[in-house]
């Protein structure tokens, strides 16, 4: 159990001060760092570079300049990156990856070009018809581009083998959070949400093949203990993410584990592993061919609902919450549809907004409190 | 039959009779039932022929007759048992209209229900589904008109199936997406990246062009019959000179005085968006540039004041308050001369150019960077010669208002005409306040006329 603690310690600083890490990775390895803005980014190719890649999902602060480019109904992970990026948070990145698979990303990339002028954007818009060989095709091309500004920024050309060793790597990752995520769902007891989300938003900031090690050897530590019957109840969150963290240990104090997830910054970043194969940016595009049942990835089908309800079969939970990132389009749309197939399914939904600025949590208190009782007077369910 | 110029009608009237994008169901001008030329026709036979031997419209006439005839159509598909297809405004119509399948734009349905006041019960109707108040309120309102199929405007068939192209937001995407579930039809989809660079690249020119070709599999799939390419071949030059046509007849808004009244461009739009692969169109915008052409000679103008100050007007219009936001301004006798709109839809491409084709497609307004963003409304100000700006903080539009700050900073910046914002939505009636509109356009008056001073007295 101790080593586990150690474990978790290393885990929760790496979470807890990005900042840090990225300057000691700088002087470490005299290497840079790059940003990488929701949703999707192709990492690999800037882990192959040498450089490191960083998560830029946000984070709790006070909104004062960001309103210079965006009105009030702006997302807040959004809003939150402008203003940190106003702020000079960024300036230690050299660059950042900004995708545009929403119409608030298209809009920041954009706005970045003058916001932002100490961290050079890197755009890339992703194919929605991703799976017709044209929309192949067109992936690899964009792919290409973040490549070629990879190799600029370092003045070192990129191998084709650099890539698909990255690629390996961060596939082994993926495998090893895909563990996590079942293994903390057999030891709520331990894996608290909050100490659940940490673990999954560490490797933000971490190298992959160092993270990947660190979780194997929690999942060692984790498969050790006993597990124990959870006294609450079990619930799946879905939606861009759970933040600020204080809301997750709501969950906990009202009883309610997290025994799986379909949050865009945590389960979706590794639930799809790109493919076998020699040409590392073919490979890309195909892994980004198979990703499905995300907001952000075209599905006419939506196959969403269906895949949540599969998944508390899968965890045996027992509901699910739909952690709606407050002005959200792709998630606001999703929902309508989610919550008739979920609860045509029979199982208890929770719909809790979600604000990165949240200065108090009373009201979503209250929902949770209140679902909780719900969930609590109800029988677990069959499994 | 009586015969009436367009023209000397008090713009006010006008407006209330046509201020809905839909151009609301009015009775057959003044008696005249002309049959109009029909979409089988393989010539351009021009309309005006067929009218020069009976009597000549007046375009307002003539937008009417169209715009019943589009909604007609389609009702007349549907009972005979053909398909009709619903599609975003900006999307490749040419595939469907080659195919002799009616096409109906629930961006324009949705303007004119929310013009005719008809918005709010189906904005809840939506809300009440789960559909957030943040959502744009033509999806809402659409989505809310999937469950009732009643609203206070023509109520049009469903699809057969649907068309996508997100080149003015992906908000279209997403809504597309919930009205292929919701009715389990299939969905033709054209993504269209976002142009980060300036210009189409070819990488995504072949992108596009590889979406046709998925776009034709999946029509003959639906039609059970082999894509028509020599229609498609007749259908590109029709489309495409009925956008040179509806350029030259927008373009007369830069004259001075203009003879045009800008709020019309919101009332010729909505047939740009429904008719622009039909000879009809051509049609109609060459009347509509001979009249502004006319009213120019004459000294005469649409705008029913004296023309004082003329702006560039950012955005998609208040449908719900259409004639206070024009009346506001003609008051101070401000005219709109100057629109993103003249340019949305003026695709243009060579028949049987498929690359030029995607290019005009991905190269539209809103998918452009902010670069080019900047450098068109820099030409609209100046070209037009606008005085100021009024920008439009649209709630419903995320991609345009999400830029818009830095736009207008970049756009100042370079044309110096002062300019102010108003918070309001397209057809969300809750989110516009008549006295914030009136306080800013009254604080733009005064800046444009100190601006006026200053420049005369150099």
């Amino acid at each position: 159990m101790d080593r586990l603690y150690t474990l978790l310690e290393e885990i929760i600083d790496i979470a807890g001060h990005p900042a840090q890490v990225v300057r000691q990775y700088k002087e470490e390895s005299g290497q840079k760092a790059i940003g990488c803005l929701p949703v999707y980014c192709p990492e690999e190719i800037v882990h192959a570079s040498g450089c490191l890649p960083v998560g830029m999902w946000g984070g709790q602060t006070t909104l004062s300049q960001s309103n210079r480019y965006f009105p009030a109904f702006a997302c807040s992970v959004m809003q939150s990156v402008m203003e940190f990026a106003l702020n000079g948070v960024y300036n230690d990145l050299e660059a950042a990856i900004i995708p545009a698979p929403c119409d608030t990303l298209k809009s920041l990339g954009q706005d970045w070009i003058t916001a932002v002028p100490a961290v050079k954007p890197i755009h890339i818009v992703h194919p929605q018809m991703s799976r017709i060989p044209a929309g192949v095709r067109y992936m690899e091309t964009e792919l290409e581009h973040v490549k070629n500004e990879m190799e600029k920024i370092t003045g070192v050309k990129i191998s084709d083998e650099a890539i698909n060793r990255s690629i390996d790597i961060y596939n082994d990752y993926r495998r090893t959070m895909r563990n996590f995520t079942d293994l903390a769902a057999k030891y709520p007891h331990i894996i608290r949400p909050r100490l659940r989300h940490i673990i999954i938003k560490a490797a933000y900031f971490a190298e992959k093949e160092r993270y990947a090690s660190i979780i194997k050897e929690v999942l060692a530590e984790l498969n050790q203990q006993a597990p124990q019957e959870w006294p609450g109840k079990k619930i799946i969150l879905s939606g861009i993410m759970a933040e600020p963290e204080s809301l997750l240990d709501l969950f906990e104090e009202y009883g309610l584990a997290v025994v799986g997830d379909d949050l865009a910054q945590e389960s979706r970043q590794f639930r799809t592993d790109a493919p076998e194969g020699e040409n590392p940016l073919a490979r890309l595009a195909e892994q980004w061919a198979l990703r499905d049942c995300c907001s952000l990835v075209y599905d006419p089908e939506k196959k969403r609902g269906q895949m949540l309800i599969n998944m508390v079969k899968d965890r045996e939970a027992d509901a699910i919450v739909i952690c709606m990132m407050k002005f959200c389009d792709p998630e606001e749309f999703d929902y309508p549809i989610i919550k008739k197939e979920v609860e045509a399914a029979g199982i208890p939904l929770l719909y809790l907004e979600i604000d990165q600025q949240m200065q108090s949590l009373e009201q979503a208190r209250t929902r949770i409190q209140g679902f909780s009782e719900i969930l609590m007077s109800l029988p677990n369910r069959t499994k | 039959m009586i015969i009436r110029r367009y023209g000397h009608f008090p713009a006010v009237l006008h407006m209330e009779s046509a201020c809905c994008a839909g151009f609301i169901t009015l009775p057959q001008a003044f008696g005249t039932n002309i049959a109009l030329i029909s979409r089988q026709d393989d010539s351009l036979i021009s309309i005006r022929e067929v009218y020069k031997v009976s009597q000549k419209l007046t375009s307002k006439e003539l937008l009417n007759q169209l715009t019943q005839k589009h909604y007609a159509d389609a009702k007349a598909a549907k009972e005979r048992g053909d398909l009709v297809a619903w599609s975003t405004s900006i999307a490749p119509q040419e595939f469907c209209e080659a195919m002799g399948i009616e096409v109906l734009y629930p961006e324009n349905h949705a303007a004119a229900i929310g013009a005719k006041g008809g918005a709010i019960p189906l904005l809840q109707q939506a809300e009440g589904s789960g559909y957030s108040l943040d959502i744009c309120s033509y999806a809402r309102i659409n989505l809310g008109y999937l469950e009732t199929l009643d609203c206070c405007f023509e109520n049009i068939p469903l699809p057969d199936l649907i068309i996508c192209c997100n080149n003015i937001c992906n908000t279209l995407l997403k809504w597309y997406e919930n009205i292929a579930r919701e009715l389990n039809v299939p969905m033709i989809m054209i993504d269209v990246p976002y142009n980060y660079e300036y210009e189409v690249s070819q990488e995504r020119v072949d992108y596009i062009k590889g979406q046709f070709e998925e776009a034709i599999r999946q029509l003959e799939e639906i039609c059970a019959r082999p894509f028509d390419y020599r229609r498609f071949e007749e259908v590109m030059k029709i489309s495409s000179e009925a956008a040179k046509t509806w350029k030259s007849a927008m373009d007369k808004a830069a004259l001075v005085p203009s003879p045009l009244n800008g709020f019309n461009i919101f009332n010729y739009m909505a047939l740009i968006v429904c008719m622009r692969g039909k000879p009809e169109s051509i049609e109609l915008f060459k009347l509509v540039a001979e009249e502004l052409d006319e009213l120019y000679h004459n000294g005469q103008s649409q705008f029913p004041a004296r023309e004082e100050y003329r702006i560039m007007w950012e955005g998609i219009a208040c449908w719900p308050y259409l004639s206070h936001t024009f009346k506001t301004l003609k008051d101070y006798g401000v005219n709109l001369v100057g629109s993103t709109y003249p340019g949305a839809w003026t695709l243009l491409y060579e028949a049987n150019d498929l690359d030029g084709m995607a290019r005009a497609y991905s190269g539209v307004m809103n998918n452009s960077n902010l670069k080019k963003q900047v450098d068109l409304r820099t030409t609209i100000i100046e070209e037009c010669k606008c005085d100021g700006a009024v920008y439009h903080l649209n709630r419903s539009c995320k991609l345009m208002d999400f830029m818009q700050y830095e736009l207008q900073r970049q756009v100042l910046n370079i044309t110096g005409a002062p300019f102010v914002v108003f918070d309001g939505d397209q057809t969300d009636p809750r989110n516009f306040a008549k006295a914030q509109y009136d306080t800013r356009i009254q604080a733009l008056v005064e800046m444009m006329a100190e601006r006026k001073k200053l420049q005369e007295g150099k």
